[in-house]
């Protein structure tokens, strides 16, 4: 029945557009079907909308269902309760009235089906109004369920569209980011945040078993933009925004509950972190662990896998799991065996061109600063980090210099490194940079020579603070927070801003471009 | 309470009371003080005393204050003194008096005494102040007052001589009415007129001296001006007057004679080249300074360079520019029959003043001239045209050489690219079409308008023109254009080497002009290349922040480096421009991917460039060895088994690991080593696998040799093994077999050139210091040279000494006062006391001798009754 009124529909509808604007015909279609039970069937028309090629049509139908559907919801035109069949509509034994809110709300559920389709479209607009208008029902429906209560302290949230909206927006072929950043405005609802989590948490478990665990791109990131998104209170008492509010009883529900927030958080998280992820994905939660995660879980601990994990891997990623492992260390006691010779090994030339310098170095200082290390394990950071100063780049060398000399001040057995008057022979260097257990690196017998390479440096500051090492070091440690994040722009500016007095110049009188008493250039390049 | 200063003008007067002579003469009044050693020219002070004498004058004086006081004490009332500021003691004793008497002034003028004709102070004589006649300053009138002393008007002598009936006879026509008029009034009348016409007179000469002196006033302000005319003019007049002494204008002459000065020596060419090698090693050493980062403020040596071409003179070419300068008499004229008379002679044998480019002219004239000379000679017919006008111009001196010799290379330079009939041709079109000078332009486009369109040479003759018509010796504002027009021409050489083609041949060409103005303004230089490569690095960190990557600089960075390191020092610890454009390179070399051969060449040029600054500081770049290492290890075709790791901006493995692995190994025939194209920088077109395999093993062979110079310029540095052994392990990896001979010559090389085993080295210690010197105990010994004198070490110790031993003094003295003192308060109140007593058993006496002779009285009486 419903196929062929449809097509009838659609060409009564294509006639009428001719002759007026579209918005109107909507809106008169939405008037006559709230005016009138004998109009129902123009609902048809309405849903053709939502599967119309042009984005305005469809971005209008959208409206329209919206506005037809809140209304008939808060009228209680829809069928409250268990449905039956559709095909078992007409034969059962029931009023008129009971048929036609039935009829209704099949429409509308075939209206939500075509809404959660669109939110895969094409166009961004259509994909906004369609989560919109989702959530608006999900809303209204809050108010209005469509559930009878059969026992009360079953809060009726309309969590079977929440689930669906969330399976369509973790979609595993498109980047939804741009649509979960809209929807983090709803996510600013406790109940909604809480539902989503749920909802979140079973179907990645189901998507990520049914893959057998691989790497889901895409996928994965739809989930971490999501997860990432969801901002957690931080007590019990800011759990005041809510979607649905029947205006019953708080405390037995579980979306109302600070501590079933946190836990289902929690699990989210750990079921997210469970499977494997692509390489980036580690860093990008890497880098949001410590402020944004570990803080509103109720046992961190229970991160120490991921962690360790991370840490395993290598490079970048072993930098920023060292954020998150030193909240554990600090905070929960977490004992981390061969923490620092791991620590020492993470020490590679790239360590000064990463991005994460700055967090790097902040936490190695914090962790170096302890004064019950043992000498031959700092002597070992000392060496290793001035073998790798001879790659770095200035801006990095300005940091690195103090921290080094840092490190000698707070152990000042570690002196030998830039003082050994006992030994008069020259000898090779008995460090080994290729050993990995800082114990057996043999840095204790070796001097800091690499420093003195550096007094060499073209720039002056470099120079100036390499030769710290010349005298000896005074007591006061050297503050280099403020130089962690210094770029060679940065460094630039100092140069540039100072107004010089006196600008020596050339006196080498310039014939040529290519021609001079030092020139490199010339002799590989022409000027052509 | 007690005076305890005995002062010495009190003593004198107690003294000169009685005679001194006298006091002295008594032996009872003398007390000798003993001396223990007799030093033979020492004066006593307290040889001889006089006891009494004191003593009574320490009586006296107590008497006068402490008995006064003692007498007062307890009494309420008190002598009031009303005279003014009696009881300020703030004000000055000078000031009291002052006040006093201008009050007392006040008070007699106040009464008005109209008898009293003298009251004001001043006597004055002619109405003139007596007291400043006194001063006999005024010697100016004496002449006129000579005339008419003596000489006493008619009325006067009338009056006094022809008695009363000629006076009265005289008056009596016209005032016969006041006949009532006593005789007394008429002498009054007479007197008054008398008076009146010697103040008249008075006040004219006093009007003539006034003039005078203002006369002489405005003659002094402007006798400096007339001074050499006025110089000039007494030497006239000594030709017109021969009267003057010959002899004595001789010895003048003499005296003021300039004394013959010793000219400057001519000197020699050996000596020449002394001097300019001195003052290159006095440059260098300075670079040295400089380059140890020691304080170059001290010496505030300025390289006097000036333009290029620049003599220094204000010399300008075109005539309408002369006019300006030309002198207002006599010279100007000549300096254009000169120039005219230069013309004429078809520039040839002009002195230093010509300008620059018109010599480079006259070589090319004379090119021509020589004719058709065999090739070889062309080649070499620049030096030829220039040392025949050296030896034409034999008096240029030796800036002018340096200078010369700076333009000739360009114009050398430009004469190998275009051949000499062309050159003739342009410069004969530049000479007909070009004007003589050039407004300084305000911005790049107004540059870009006057230099687009003409040849590289044209423009440099352009620019030249420009700087000579605005020089800063002819206008005021023609500093600040210039300095601006650094920065333009800065940008403009950027914007030629944006362009595409980029036209480098310009850019090459105009450098000396660069050159020449940054000499000229080394502030305004170093502020516009500061900006540019600021600007530069800002945009590379920029992109950066934004999209994680940036590209390398364009061609115009690169050539704004290189163009630094012609400019300014790079050599210098600290440098406002080379520091930045460190800066710059070590930027991109970091932070700049490397994604094709473009980016491998930009980079390339960017070591080339880093490698030129350190190369006489030899300070380590650490970038440098960095982009080289990834060079080498974009050419590693088996990336399993390295022994190195490559850092920022290379990648380990990935997409772009192996732009420099060969695709055919075959390509190694038909390679030549060929300068590599700065224009590759802007993009490369490359369209077959052998081209591009050609193109790679160039910049491998690049690559090799900047390696090479690395390793030659740290070998002496400690950690060099470390340095280079990333470099080492790459260079093991290259696959050997498929490049050409020379590479593997030049890969040989290189190996031989970095260490193989790491250097033995002593372990590190601190910097010697001087060491402190232990505290002696040992006593210290003072040679003393004059005895009994004050000894102290300081000057300060001593007086502390003198002010101890002066305290100590006093106090004992005050001490002794106060008991005096006592004693004398004590002495008077015993003498009160007794004579207290005295007066009372006087009074007691009497009162009981009159009560007796009253009791004998009675008792008479009473007998008498008796009786």
């Amino acid at each position: 029945m419903a196929a062929t009124k449809s097509s009838n529909v659609r060409l009564e509808s294509s006639t009428e557009s001719i002759k007026k604007p579209h918005r109107i015909v909507i809106n008169d279609k939405v008037e006559s079907i709230l005016q009138s039970k004998k109009n129902a069937n123009e609902i048809f028309d309405l849903l053709e909308y939502l599967q119309s090629d042009k984005e305005k049509e469809v971005v209008r139908g959208v409206n329209a269902c919206g506005q037809l559907f809140c209304d008939l919801l808060e009228r209680g035109d829809l069928f409250v309760g268990k449905l039956p069949k559709e095909e078992e509509l007409l034969e059962g034994e029931r009023s008129a009235d009971d048929k036609y809110r039935m009829f209704l709300r099949y429409r509308y559920n075939s209206c939500i089906e075509q809404l959660l389709e669109n939110m895969g479209h094409k166009v961004y607009q259509v994909k906004e109004s369609s989560l919109c208008m989702l959530m608006k029902f999900a809303s209204t429906e809050g108010k209005f369920p469509l559930q009878k209560l059969d026992w009360c302290e079953h809060y009726s949230f309309p969590r079977e569209l929440l689930e669906a909206v969330v399976q369509r927006l973790l979609s595993d072929s498109e980047d939804m980011a741009m649509l979960i950043s809209r929807f983090q405005e709803f996510l600013e609802m406790d109940d909604v945040r809480y539902y989503v989590m749920c909802s979140l948490r079973d179907y990645v478990a189901k998507v990520m078993d049914k893959n057998k665990g691989a790497v889901m791109p895409t996928f994965q990131n739809n989930v971490f933009a999501l997860l990432s998104n969801i901002n957690m209170p931080s007590q019990e008492s800011e759990l005041t925004n809510f979607m649905a509010t029947q205006g019953a009883k708080h405390g037995d529900w579980k979306a109302a509950k600070f501590k079933e927030h946190r836990r289902v958080f929690e699990r989210t998280w750990l079921m997210f972190l469970k499977y494997k992820l692509p390489g980036s994905m580690y860093k990008k939660v890497l880098v949001i662990i410590h402020d944004s995660i570990l803080p509103h879980m109720s046992e961190p601990t229970l991160m120490i896998d991921f962690l360790t994990a991370a840490y395993e891997i290598g490079g970048a990623i072993s930098l920023l799991a060292l954020n998150g492992l030193f909240v554990l260390i600090h905070h929960h006691n977490l004992e981390y065996p061969d923490f620092y010779k791991k620590l020492y090994n993470l020490l590679e030339p790239s360590v000064f061109h990463v991005k994460y310098r700055a967090r790097f170095f902040h936490l190695a200082n914090l962790f170096l600063s302890s004064t019950h290390l043992p000498v031959y394990l700092v002597a070992a950071f000392a060496k290793r980090l001035s073998r790798l100063a001879l790659t770095a780049p200035p801006n990095a060398l300005l940091m690195l210099l103090p921290f080094i000399c840092n490190l000698i001040r707070r152990h000042p057995s570690c002196r030998v490194l830039i003082h050994r008057p006992s030994a008069e022979e020259p000898c090779n260097d008995p460090y080994s940079m290729e050993e990995e257990d800082p114990a057996q690196c043999r840095a204790l017998e070796s001097s800091l020579w690499e420093i003195k390479t550096l007094q060499n440096h073209y720039h002056p500051d470099v120079a100036k603070a390499a030769q710290a090492i010349n005298q000896p070091l005074s007591e006061i440690e050297e503050d280099i927070s403020k130089r962690l994040e210094l770029s060679t722009f940065g460094l630039m500016t100092k140069d540039l801003k100072s107004a010089p007095s006196n600008v020596p110049l050339e006196f080498d009188t310039v014939s040529q471009l290519l021609k001079g008493s030092r020139d490199v250039l010339g002799a590989h390049f022409c000027l052509e | 309470m007690g005076k305890p200063q005995k002062k010495k003008n009190v003593a004198d007067k107690v003294r000169k009371t009685k005679t001194s002579t006298e006091i002295k003469n008594n032996p009872f009044e003398v007390k000798v003080n003993r001396k223990k050693f007799d030093i033979l020219g020492r004066k006593g002070k307290h040889d001889v005393g006089l006891p009494g004498v004191s003593r009574s004058k320490a009586i006296n004086k107590r008497k006068n204050t402490l008995l006064k006081e003692y007498k007062q004490k307890g009494k309420a009332n008190k002598f009031i003194d009303r005279r003014f500021g009696e009881y300020d003691t703030k004000m000055a004793p000078e000031d009291k008096i002052l006040q006093r008497f201008s009050m007392e002034r006040q008070r007699t003028l106040e009464k008005k005494d109209m008898y009293n004709l003298n009251e004001d102070e001043e006597l004055t004589h002619y109405g003139q102040s007596l007291a400043e006649m006194e001063k006999l300053n005024d010697i100016v009138d004496s002449d006129s007052d000579s005339e008419e002393k003596g000489l006493l008007s008619a009325e006067l002598t009338a009056s006094h001589f022809g008695g009363g009936g000629g006076l009265l006879r005289k008056k009596g026509p016209g005032e016969k009415g006041d006949k009532g008029r006593s005789r007394q009034e008429l002498i009054d009348e007479l007197i008054i007129k008398s008076k009146q016409e010697k103040r008249e007179r008075q006040t004219q000469k006093e009007e003539s001296h006034v003039l005078t002196e203002k006369l002489d006033q405005e003659w002094k302000s402007i006798q400096g001006l007339l001074s050499h005319k006025g110089s000039r003019a007494q030497s006239q007049d000594q030709t017109e007057k021969p009267k003057l002494d010959d002899y004595d204008m001789m010895v003048r002459e003499l005296g003021f004679e300039m004394k013959a000065q010793p000219s400057e020596k001519l000197k020699s060419e050996e000596e020449l080249a002394r001097e300019e090698r001195e003052r290159l090693q006095n440059l260098e050493a300075d670079r040295l300074r400089r380059m140890r980062g020691e304080a170059a403020e001290s010496s505030k040596k300025k390289a006097v360079h000036f333009s290029a071409d620049d003599l220094n003179d204000g010399f300008i070419l075109d005539k309408e520019d002369k006019k300006m300068l030309a002198y207002k008499d006599g010279k100007w004229s000549v300096g254009e029959e000169k120039e005219e008379k230069e013309d004429v002679e078809g520039e040839e044998g002009e002195s230093g003043e010509e300008e620059e480019v018109e010599e480079d002219d006259e070589e090319a004239e004379e090119d021509s001239e020589d004719g058709d000379d065999s090739d070889d000679d062309e080649e070499d017919s620049d030096e030829d045209a220039h040392s025949d006008l050296e030896s034409e111009q034999g008096s240029a001196r030796e800036e002018e050489e340096l200078e010369k010799d700076e333009e000739e290379l360009p114009a050398a330079s430009a004469s190998c690219q275009l051949s000499e009939e062309e050159l003739k041709a342009q410069q004969e079109a530049a000479k007909a079409e070009l004007p003589y000078t050039f407004k300084a332009p305000d911005n790049t486009e107004e540059l870009k308008d006057m230099l687009q369109g003409h040849s590289p040479l044209i423009q440099r003759l352009i620019l030249e023109r420009t700087l000579k018509s605005n020089h800063p010796s002819l206008a005021v504002g023609n500093k600040l254009k210039l300095q601006k027009m650094f920065g333009f021409l800065l940008e403009y050489m950027g914007e030629l080497a944006s362009s595409k083609p980029p036209e480098l041949n310009t850019v090459n060409i105009l450098t000396p002009q660069l050159y020449g103005l940054c000499q000229l303004f080394p502030a305004a230089a170093c502020k516009a290349m500061q900006t540019l490569l600021g600007d530069s690095a800002h945009g590379i960190e920029e992109t950066v922040e934004v999209t994680g990557r940036a590209p390398f600089p364009g061609l115009d960075t690169l050539i704004y480096l290189k163009i630094t390191a012609l400019l300014f020092p790079t050599s210098d610890f600290r440098h406002p421009v080379t520091i930045p454009a460190f800066l710059c390179i070590s930027q991109a070399l970091t932070q700049c991917p490397v994604t094709s051969l473009q980016d491998v060449t930009c980079g390339l040029v960017l070591c080339c460039l880093a490698l030129e600054y350190v190369t006489l500081s030899r300070r380590l770049f650490p970038e440098v060895v960095n982009f080289l290492l990834g060079v080498l290890h974009l050419a590693v075709p088996d990336k399993t088994t390295l022994g190195f790791s490559v850092v920022s901006p290379f990648k380990q493995v990935g997409r772009n690991a192996e732009l420099l692995v060969l695709n055919t190994p075959e390509a190694t025939e038909g390679w030549s080593r060929t300068p590599l194209r700065l224009s590759a920088v802007q993009g490369l077109q490359l369209h077959s696998d052998l081209e591009k395999d050609h193109y790679r093993l160039s910049l491998l062979n690049t690559c090799l040799d900047l390696v090479k110079r690395c390793a030659v310029l740290y070998k002496d540095t400690t950690s060099i093994f470390h340095i280079f052994q990333p470099i080492r392990a790459a260079l093991a990896h290259l696959p050997l077999k498929n490049y050409p001979a020379p590479l593997q010559e030049l890969h040989r090389e290189v190996l031989e050139a970095l260490p193989e085993t790491p250097a033995q080295q002593l372990p590190l210690v601190f910097d010697k210091k001087k060491p402190i010197p232990l505290k002696l105990l040992t006593p210290k010994i003072v040679q003393v040279l004059d005895y009994g004198k004050k000894r102290g070490n300081t000057k300060e110790q001593r007086e502390q000494e003198r002010l101890k031993h002066k305290y100590k003094k006093e106090f004992k003295g005050a001490l002794r006062e106060i008991r005096k003192d006592t004693r004398f308060l004590a002495r008077e109140k015993l003498s009160d006391v007794m004579k207290r007593d005295s007066e009372r058993k006087r009074k007691v006496k009497e009162l009981m001798g009159s009560l007796s002779t009253q009791e004998g009285e009675w008792k008479a009486l009473k007998k008498m009754k008796r009786k």
